[in-house]
């Protein structure tokens, strides 16, 4: 059983859902990164997606496009993400995520890719502009590796598709909450239940929410209904919010950052399993 | 994998999934409309009353004589409605929006040919219109940000990334994604994921359908040289496509090398690129070697973008075309070239076709034909060159 499946599935017996954050590599930079990842790790992190910067993330907002810009702005890199990985899973267990879009991994190889990312004990990769349909070359490389290629649902998907990608996933499917791009959200989107229970009667993999997660509210009750809850942009906007002071203060801010995702964490605690 | 999304080994779908149910959708209302009587009809009359198709092809007598060596014809799509080739295919694509019922029309423009066109074509067919342009854009092009805004439509300045066309496309990717249901992107080259590459191509190929019965007309068998300029390649595919099976005909496009193509400031992917994805589509990209988009340059905001129509790689690999690169400073001189000999002030983009030509004609023999392709008129580059040169014309 791959560690994303354990860690749910162990989460599942306790009638726990995950939380998992979304870190963009290298904002504002790499130690930065480093130093956070640990502390959510503490504060209740249960799998870590790692975002690749990329220079045209079309499925993002403003948060994480700014995330990413500074980040390239300084200096990151895949090679130096990887390295960064390796570290973390010398000092954690946490099944680790990395996401990136497909032309940074097409460039750098799409073997040599996964064997690195193998390495660095990456457990699962995320590709959000890779639908099932062109996802074969990549699916070939990462199941023999057994890494899990973690597919996307949306709102615009048909029943057709949901079999489809249904199909194809492993570790769990990532549904995007919105017909939009990643930001916070004031509310959690209608429709949100019926569209998981439309997944749900394709799959028994667990199903994790993303896209649009801004309090402990909108994660309590995307919690509820679903396995997990991804976070992203809220937590890169309490970053963003606090530039100057990261220099000489990081731990100031991660600190806050970790406070916030605490009060997700404990809203997320004591909802039931309505999707069993 | 559908081979039908590919040219060979280059394009695809790599979009978000939210996006995939409705390239599928707008896939099968193509495959249906495309061969409908009544929608090719419809679209035929409004190219013929409202574009002023067929667009001559005209035999360029002074240039021809200046250069010295082939004969040279202009494809003239700057006498189009809106001044480019762009209307053939916002007015196509908004024709089947409304036949999927979408009357929410999105598009991206560099230098604003694109924006006007579709902002045209949308006024004309009554539908919402809203244009992202790069900030950087709206600075170079503000005359036609002035005539999209006089057309109804909304103008959206982007001030992400490089605040160029590269930007304009993906904030205008963004927008769809969140507006899937009741809008229609129309993609303004043959770029971007499946079926785009191929349908902008069928919508723009009535200009080689043209040039063939025009040029057999007047010359009484095929040109021997095809040349147009290639920024994602629209103008230079519409005119290829027809000709593509005859394999005597040497297929030139002519992409932009901004401050040269080894000055790293440049816009030629085919040349001077690497195999990537950028919009939805495999092809050859300006990249480095992390895979980060590298911005492009032009003098031309029309060739301004780090990317190709995925047909045109297709091309290039198989030899089908040949692929030249000219820049910003010959551009120049070709756009006032062809204003002096022929009373023609053509777009930079095209100048960069003209320029290729006024290498190639003269070692050519007077029996031998060029068809170039003018994609577009000068009028929105006459303040871009007239700051460059000073406010002078070259004596």
């Amino acid at each position: 059983m791959s560690r994303i499946a354990e860690t749910f599935t162990n989460l599942r017996l306790k009638g726990q859902k995950a939380l998992i954050p979304y870190v963009s590599c290298g904002d504002p930079s790499l130690e930065f990164t480093e130093q956070l990842v640990l502390k959510l790790v503490e504060a209740g992190a249960d799998l870590v997606e790692l975002g690749v910067p990329y220079s045209d993330p079309v499925a993002d907002g403003p948060t994480i496009q700014k995330a990413s810009q500074r980040a390239l702005a300084g200096g990151i890199t895949l090679e130096k993400i990887f390295q960064l990985a390796a570290r973390l899973r010398s000092r954690v267990e946490t099944p680790l995520i990395l996401m990136t879009y497909y032309n940074p991994i097409y460039r750098f190889g799409l073997e040599k890719y996964v064997s690195r990312a193998q390495e660095a004990g990456i457990d699962g990769l995320i590709v959000p502009d890779l639908p099932p349909e062109e996802a074969r070359i990549l699916k070939q490389i990462t199941d023999p590796a057994e890494i899990d290629l973690i597919f996307l649902a949306a709102p615009t998907s048909t029943a057709e598709r949901m079999e489809k990608i249904a199909a194809l996933a492993r570790g769990f499917i990532y549904c995007v909450s919105v017909t939009g791009v990643t930001g916070s959200r004031e509310n959690i989107a209608s429709g949100l239940e019926a569209f998981l229970a439309q997944i749900r009667s394709h799959t028994d993999l667990p199903l994790a929410v993303g896209f649009g997660i801004k309090s402990p509210e909108t994660a309590g009750k995307a919690a509820a209904i679903a396995d997990g809850v991804i976070v992203g942009s809220s937590l890169i906007e309490r970053i963003e919010e606090n530039l100057p002071l990261v220099k000489d203060e990081p731990e100031r801010v991660i600190n806050e950052v970790c406070a916030y995702f605490a009060s997700l964490k404990k809203a997320m605690e004591n909802t039931h399993f309505a999707m069993n | 994998m559908r081979k039908n999304s590919y040219f060979g080994e280059f394009g695809g779908q790599f979009v978000p999934e939210t996006l995939m149910p409705v390239l599928l959708e707008l896939e099968a209302a193509y495959e249906q409309y495309k061969d409908d009587s009544d929608f090719k009809e419809e679209l035929r009359y409004y190219l013929t009353t409202y574009v002023g198709r067929p667009t001559p092809l005209y035999f360029a007598r002074g240039l021809t004589e200046y250069l010295g060596g082939a004969k040279i014809y202009l494809k003239r799509e700057d006498l189009n409605h809106t001044g480019a080739h762009k209307i053939n295919n916002s007015l196509g694509q908004t024709l089947l929006a409304k036949k999927m019922g979408k009357k929410k029309i999105i598009a991206e423009t560099g230098a604003g040919q694109h924006g006007v066109a579709t902002a045209t074509a949308a006024a004309l067919l009554g539908c919402e219109c809203t244009v992202f342009m790069g900030a950087e854009d709206v600075k170079r092009q503000s005359l036609n940000v002035f005539r999209m805004k006089l057309l109804g439509t909304q103008v959206i300045e982007v001030t992400s990334g490089t605040q160029t066309l590269k930007d304009a496309t993906n904030e205008a990717l963004r927008h769809w994604v969140a507006t899937v249901r009741d809008s229609h992107y129309v993609i303004g080259s043959v770029v971007g994921p499946h079926p785009y590459p191929t349908l902008v191509r069928d919508f723009q190929s009535i200009i080689g359908e043209e040039t063939k019965q025009q040029i057999l007309e007047k010359e009484g068998r095929l040109p021997d040289y095809l040349v147009a300029c290639v920024g994602g390649g629209s103008n230079a595919m519409g005119l290829f496509h027809p000709f593509v099976h005859d394999r005597e005909i040497k297929m030139v496009g002519v992409e932009a090398a901004g401050c040269g193509v080894n000055t790293g400031q440049h816009a030629a992917s085919l040349t001077a690129g690497s195999k990537g994805v950028l919009h939805g589509a495999l092809s050859y990209i300006l990249q480095d070697s992390d895979g980060q988009i590298i911005p492009a340059h032009s003098v031309s905001a029309g060739l301004d973008y780090p990317g190709v129509g995925p047909e045109h790689s297709y091309y290039k690999d198989s030899g089908r075309a040949q692929y030249e690169a000219i820049t910003d400073e010959e551009a120049l001189e070709a756009f006032q070239m062809l204003s002096r000999l022929e009373g023609i002030i053509p777009a930079l983009e095209s100048a960069h076709a003209l320029a290729y030509v006024r290498k190639l004609a003269p070692t050519l023999s007077p029996e031998q034909v060029i068809v170039v392709n003018l994609s577009g008129r000068g009028d929105k580059d006459v303040e871009t060159v007239s700051k460059l040169l000073g406010g002078r014309a070259r004596e």
